[in-house]
């Protein structure tokens, strides 16, 4: 049982037309290294999700993707494809390998319902896109997951080939009534087993059992309070860019009345607030993506594991269970200490930056405001 | 007219100040009841929210968030260098006079003048059924020390007490910008304690303060006998007649079917009116803005704050019982997030307090408009008067012309009408008396206006540069606090 290989997080930066462009991107995701390993015969499967495009109109509209696969491995029907593929139809590959592989950790997908009206903003989009690519390259470096069939079929099945799992276009390729339901059931029966703390009868569990769970339920409250956090912040920025904006606007209007001399000071101060609005409304969307998403990650794995730790199967094959959980633990723990590591860096940086802009920039007016009073 | 004889020396005691005389020698009433200027009384009060300021920083904001503002050379002189934040050290200064208030403060007759201490006191003179329920009122303590004393003076005065002076600075200095004085439901509700005092003494105190420096020119003012009587307008149903004559002369003012006499032809007021206009509207607005910046920027220090707890608190679970190196590592980690976003809560806090401090300067200027209104209006109604008596003569010379020549038309005189003539002649020379003291009244009030609009515009400038100063330097200076070498991981 193994979790997903090493993945780097990639660091978002928002270019001048709003767009999300990677600041880095993993070595096994490089184009150079893609490369090198082509030229010299190592085997290598390389998956991105892009190119997210909103499909239909009204209540039916969702958010296709474009899934490219290159790869050098037999398995596949050559070596580059792409295919379209919604939000649900990584909803099916995730129940098909929860399925398949019971002992492992099947890498986190991000949350299905959003509000509606969130559900077409900009960021969402770009955070759910991002979040499907880690989620099917977790997968693709997974020494075990990476064989499925499934994962083949996901990567390749193109409208036509719907074989007997092919559905209407609504519900996304791959549903079939009856898989739904049975997803339903196990995701419902997991859930609520865990929330009503029905577990099987505790005779066959270890103290050092009861420990692992303690351990994980714990430590998905705190990662979740600091995520909810994280998102307020996120908030705070906008809000506080947002009252600058106004504030500015207010200023210079003001200035406006008095004229001369006083109406050039207004109109600078009221001109600073305006940029430093700017600036913070970058800082909220730089916290968004390299603090908050990687916190969310993060709560979003700590749940998965949550489950699989209080589920039926587990608590019946515990002995074995834990022991492998402890090393899947250690080597997860050590993985998402280098992504919150690096998220936390991040914070720092942005938070750090910001302060020293706001600080450079009303600075920077003190000299025209001494002049005008000593005058 | 009060005529009882002033109580000499009584001004320490808690008389009711209603039974203080008001008449010409007004200097005598001045220093038995003591207005005051207090810039210290704004500053000793903790920044909660007094409702007549608008301004409402969190309740949770304690004493220890008001600190000096820096100077100027000190955030000049930062740049990236280590800067030792007296921020740090936030002591509560109870005398925190900025320096605007400190300067226009020196040219006062009055050195400071303090509002503090409400008290709960008994009605003197009630009687209740049930003991232990008579009302009650609050008395504030005020402290003032005029220059030259040696001693400073204190009183207790009600709230009653400052309606009745403020009253009487409105009758004595019309044209004037008299401060407004705080609204009665903002002191009912602190009546139960449930507010904290400040709201009313501040506002109270900024009135006093800008009492305090009205200039002294009704010393000597002659008392003349009955044209007094209708230079006022009228008022307090004293005069009905004159009440519906000046309505019935405004109507005709507003209408245009009659030109009236006497026009408000002075271009340069009608002009300077149109601009405060626009000025308060964009004053309210830019006020409105300042509070939603002051609640933003509170709110940013509340979530900094929650998220340092959250990341103590993994911290702390994750250095319980590690069981692998890597929760080590990630309990490091999070706790340079945790220290770094509470001194970022705190700064955020720092700064609102002094954002508050400067940005009020909005507030007062919105109020300061009140009073430019209140003076605008009497003028208005000073024009009215004038306009009215004119009116009033115009009539009655038409009448006398009327009788005189239907009187003519009669040989040998007709006495009853000349009789009538005379006696409208009579009123004529009273109406005359009238119209030249109303028109006096009038010249002197627009003086006002004048000055006091123009002592406006030079403090405007000095009051808002001085503003904006100050919320830039501070600006500066709590980003300053945050450097890297906090948040270096």
């Amino acid at each position: 049982m193994r979790t997903w290989g090493p993945l780097k997080w990639k660091i978002l930066v928002k270019s001048k037309d709003g767009d999300f462009m990677d600041k880095e991107r993993s070595p096994s995701q490089s184009p150079r290294s893609s490369a090198a390993a082509v030229a010299g015969g190592a085997p290598f499967l390389s998956i991105s999700v892009t190119d997210p495009v909103k499909m239909g109109t009204g209540v039916q509209a969702y958010i296709s993707y474009r899934v490219i696969t290159k790869t050098n491995l037999p398995e596949f029907e050559g070596p580059e494809k792409i295919v379209i593929r919604r939000y649900s139809d990584f909803e099916w590959l995730h129940a098909r390998l929860a399925e398949k592989y019971k002992g492992i950790f099947i890498p986190p997908l991000p949350e299905k319902n959003a509000v509606e009206k969130f559900r077409f903003s900009k960021e969402f989009i770009e955070l759910r896109r991002q979040a499907l690519d880690l989620f099917i390259n977790r997968i693709a470096s997974h020494p075990e997951l990476k064989q499925s069939e499934d994962l083949r079929t996901f990567l390749q099945a193109d409208e036509e080939q719907r074989m007997d799992r092919a559905r209407s276009y609504e519900t996304g390729i791959f549903k079939k009534p009856s898989d739904f339901l049975q997803m339903f059931k196990d995701v419902q029966s997991k859930v609520s087993d865990v929330v009503l703390g029905k577990e099987k009868p505790v005779e066959e569990s270890t103290p050092e059992y009861e420990k692992l769970k303690n351990y994980i339920f714990e430590l998905e409250n705190h990662l979740a309070e600091a995520q909810k956090q994280a998102f307020r912040l996120v908030k705070r920025h906008r809000e506080l860019g947002q009252s600058l904006a106004d504030f500015g606007k207010a200023i210079k209007l003001l200035g406006a009345c008095e004229g001369d001399l006083m109406e050039k000071v207004f109109s600078e101060v009221g001109s600073k607030s305006e940029m430093l609005s700017i600036k913070l409304q970058r800082e909220a969307d730089n916290l968004l993506f390299n603090f908050e998403e990687p916190l969310k990650d993060y709560v979003r794995a700590v749940q998965s594991i949550k489950l699989k730790v209080g589920s039926e199967e587990a608590t019946k094959r515990f002995e074995h269970i834990v022991r492998l959980m402890n090393e899947e633990l250690a080597r997860f723990q050590e993985q998402k200490t280098a992504d919150i590591g690096l998220a936390f860096h991040e914070f720092a940086k942005g938070q750090a930056k910001l302060a020293k802009d706001i600080a450079d920039a009303w600075r920077s007016i003190l000299p025209k405001l001494e002049a005008c009073s000593t005058s | 007219m009060m005529s009882s004889t002033p109580a000499a020396g009584d001004g320490v005691g808690d008389g009711d100040m209603e039974s203080l005389p008001l008449v010409s020698e007004y200097a005598s009433v001045a220093s038995t009841f003591d207005p005051l200027l207090s810039a210290s009384a704004a500053a000793a009060s903790p920044p909660s929210s007094p409702p007549g300021r608008g301004f409402t920083p969190s309740n949770t904001m304690s004493s220890s968030s008001f600190v000096d503002p820096p100077s100027y050379a000190d955030v000049a002189g930062a740049g990236a260098d280590a800067f030792s934040p007296r921020s740090a050290s936030a002591s509560p200064h109870s005398s925190f006079a900025s320096p605007k208030r400190s300067a226009r403060a020196a040219s006062s007759e009055y050195e400071h003048i303090t509002v503090s201490d409400p008290e709960t006191e008994a009605e003197p003179a009630a009687t209740s059924l049930v003991p232990g329920s008579a009302p009650t009122y609050i008395s504030y303590l005020v402290t003032s020390l005029r220059r030259g004393d040696g001693q400073p003076t204190q009183v207790r005065r009600r709230f009653r007490d400052f309606v009745t002076l403020a009253d009487r600075l409105a009758e004595a200095f019309r044209g004037h910008f008299v401060p407004p004085r705080p609204d009665k439901n903002t002191v009912e509700s602190q009546a139960e304690g449930k507010m904290p005092l400040p709201g009313s003494t501040d506002v109270a105190s900024r009135m006093l303060d800008g009492a305090a420096r009205l200039p002294r020119q009704l010393l000597g003012e002659e008392t003349v006998a009955a044209p007094q009587d209708v230079v006022q307008p009228a008022k307090g149903g004293r005069d009905l007649l004159r009440i519906f004559k000046e309505l019935k002369q405004s109507m005709v003012t507003d209408w245009a079917g009659v030109k009236p006499p006497l026009v408000e032809e002075d271009r340069e007021f009608l002009e300077k009116k149109q601009k405060l206009q626009e000025w308060e509207q964009q004053l309210t607005s830019a006020s409105q803005q300042a509070e939603a910046l002051v609640k933003a920027q509170q709110d940013m220090g509340d979530t900094m704050g929650a998220l340092g707890l959250a990341f103590i608190k993994l911290t702390k679970f994750e250095t319980e019982e590690a069981m692998y190196d890597s929760q080590r590592i990630r309990a490091a980690d999070s706790k340079c997030i945790a220290t770094a976003a509470v001194k970022a809560s705190r700064a955020c806090r720092d700064l609102n307090a002094q954002t508050v401090n400067y940005l009020d300067t909005l507030h007062d200027h919105l109020s300061i408009m009140l009073s430019v209104h209140t003076a605008f209006a009497d003028r208005a109604s000073a024009l009215l008067t004038v306009q009215t008596l004119m009116s009033d003569l115009a009539s009655l010379q038409s009448r006398i012309e009327k009788l005189e020549a239907a009187a003519s038309k009669i040989f040998g005189g007709d006495r009853a009408r000349l009789r009538k003539v005379e006696e409208l002649k009579e009123t004529i020379r009273a109406t005359e008396d009238a119209k030249f003291c109303a028109l006096r009244e009038y010249e002197r009030i627009k003086e006002n206006n004048r000055s006091e609009l123009h002592r406006l515009d030079r403090e405007r400038k000095e009051d808002f540069l001085e503003m904006l100063k100050g919320f830039v330097t501070s600006q500066c200076y709590v980003s300053v606090m945050l450097d890297s070498t906090d948040l270096a991981m």
